[in-house]
């Protein structure tokens, strides 16, 4: 179920003295089985853009078609597009509102008018890959620590299923074993097929995760490609406001000292590199 | 969607109004109202729109935003004028339509009626939309603070206000956020009947409710932790100080009162 955005912009508040330009002339295409992580400082527009891909928010100008249908033309099912674009926000452990952690999972699929037998398995599926201890289910969301609790949220997006899943900043805030954890959970998901968008500000997540990185720069599509060609201008980040990986950056550093190594995204690829740069002098890394 | 409801309006540019002590436009504000009132003729009415307009173009207004507070009060404004129109009585007949008279007094009354009503909302508006909703506090709680000395509580009046609408834009963000977050689940708030809509709002209420709870008490702790204890002994980063502006604006208004009453 690709995804693409053809021109779009979105003006908040258009003709106010409060008017502000979020995205100006956005086009990209985000195609099935890719975990796209979408960059960029803060406010350049990431949140802004993920609410545009399931028709929270409306583009002032240009389209944005799910599948081939373009999602904000009348008659267009936001419900259903809405299970299949799957959508966790930021600090999402605040939209927990149920008596039990069960309930609050079974809120999506119910609105999707699910019951019974159906209703309960799709909750327990949705349980079992948050890996959460299995005593939580019957819980008060409100008992849980920050890190469980937005796995819960997570949960309770993934009931529904979705073909498509945005993660808007899902590792802000937690500590780093909640961190490893998350991650962990959303690599599991990319591989059973699930398209993943994941906007964040860990540049080495990115760089070990992403099959494509879409850079933003107040509002407008700065960058995209694979992480290799997106690292590669880390001047240009750099001048934006953004990091690049660990990684990266002591490739950086290596060669002004004179060694010399490609840009390297994982810890492997880097020791190959270096072992190799040592080995054979300016030999070809 | 909540974004669109304007609370306090404030319209954020800088002008010459914008920069007046927010006391004296307090008090120029109550002044302006009387003044209003002291108008007995259609003709006294002339100065009070030329004030308007002219506060308007000096605090750089456009004239359709200040008119935009008058949306809501637009059923009372045509009542007014209904009721007056066809029940004030007096002789000087101009229609007679069966059992519906209008007369000449009646339709003076009604017209007077209502444009006081349009010159009442149309200069608390523009007190509301040239001060911003934190220095308005300001100046109203020095205003009442004389009160003080018979046990009114000034100050922590005006921290509740200040506090209170501190946090109506940050708890709408927050609200709309949750119902996005909702929305996003296959919630709907925007159809069915009263019954369903209520019920529909309680994965929003709820989580509103706690971290509204939540801030409060998050509020409290930074507030104690920065040593507050009340108005005792406080002084203010921003002292209220009466400029030659502030005379020139109380001339205006006096100018536009005096002509008022005169006509």
């Amino acid at each position: 179920m690709p995804i693409v955005i053809e021109n779009m912009s979105h003006v908040y508040q258009p003709g106010s003295p409060f008017k502000a330009d979020a995205l100006t002339d956005i086009s990209l295409t985000i195609e099935d089985g890719e975990l796209l992580a979408l960059i960029g400082h803060t406010g350049s527009g990431k949140s802004t853009l993920a609410q545009h891909l399931n028709g929270l928010l409306q583009p002032t100008s240009g389209r944005v078609l799910v599948n081939g249908q373009d999602i904000n033309e009348k008659g267009t099912n936001r419900r259903a597009l809405r299970q299949q674009v799957g959508l966790l926000f930021q600090y999402a452990e605040y939209q927990l509102f149920e008596e039990t952690v069960y309930k609050d999972i079974a809120f999506g699929p119910k609105n999707q008018g699910l019951t019974g037998d159906e209703l309960d398995r799709r909750v327990r599926e949705a349980f079992a890959l948050v890996h959460l201890p299995e005593d939580c289910l019957e819980k008060s969301p409100f008992e849980l620590s920050g890190g469980q609790m937005r796995r819960v949220a997570l949960a309770g997006v993934l009931a529904m299923k979705p073909s498509v899943l945005v993660l808007d900043e899902p590792i802000a805030g937690l500590d780093p074993r909640g961190r490893e954890e998350l991650m962990q959970i959303i690599d599991e998901l990319h591989d059973k097929g699930v398209t993943i968008v994941l906007i964040s500000h860990n540049m080495d997540d990115v760089a070990r995760m992403a099959t494509k990185v879409a850079v933003l720069d107040k509002g407008c599509l700065a960058m995209h490609g694979t992480p290799r060609e997106v690292f590669s201008r880390g001047d240009e980040l750099e001048k934006m406001g953004l990091d690049v990986p660990q990684t990266v950056q002591l490739c950086r550093q290596l060669r002004r000292g004179g060694m010399d190594v490609p840009d390297c995204l994982t810890d492997e690829e880097l020791a190959q590199a270096i072992v190799s740069a040592l080995k054979g002098g300016k030999a070809d890394a | 969607m909540l974004k669109d409801i304007t609370l306090g309006q404030f319209y954020p540019v800088d002008s010459f109004v914008h920069r007046l002590d927010p006391r004296i436009k307090i008090i120029l504000t109550f002044a302006f109202i009387v003044g209003v009132f002291l108008g007995g003729t259609l003709w006294a009415y002339i100065p009070v729109i030329a004030f308007i307009y002219l506060a308007a173009k000096a605090a750089h207004l456009p004239i359709k935003m200040l008119l935009k507070g008058l949306k809501p009060l637009r059923f009372i404004l045509i009542f007014t004028f209904v009721l007056n129109l066809f029940f004030s009585g007096g002789d000087t007949v101009l229609v007679k339509l069966w059992f519906i008279v209008i007369s000449k007094e009646g339709l003076m009354t009604a017209i007077r009626f209502s444009a006081r009503l349009v010159f009442l909302v149309t200069g608390a508006s523009l007190l509301t939309l040239t001060t911003s909703p934190v220095v308005l506090t300001d100046g109203l709680e020095r205003l009442l603070s004389p009160l003080r000395k018979i046990g009114f509580p000034a100050h922590e009046l005006a921290m509740m206000m200040t506090i209170a609408l501190r946090f109506i834009p940050t708890l709408l963000e927050e609200a709309d956020k949750i119902m996005k977050a909702q929305m996003a689940r296959g919630a709907d708030f925007e159809s069915g009947n009263i019954m369903q809509r209520a019920k529909a709002m309680i994965p929003l209420l709820v989580p509103l409710f706690v971290s509204a709870f939540r801030r409060a008490g998050d509020l409290a702790m930074a507030m104690e932790a920065r040593c507050y204890h009340g108005g005792e002994g406080r002084t203010r980063m921003r002292v209220l100080k009466i400029t030659k502006n502030d005379w020139i604006a109380v001339a205006v208004v006096a100018a536009m009162i005096v002509l008022t009453s005169l006509l």
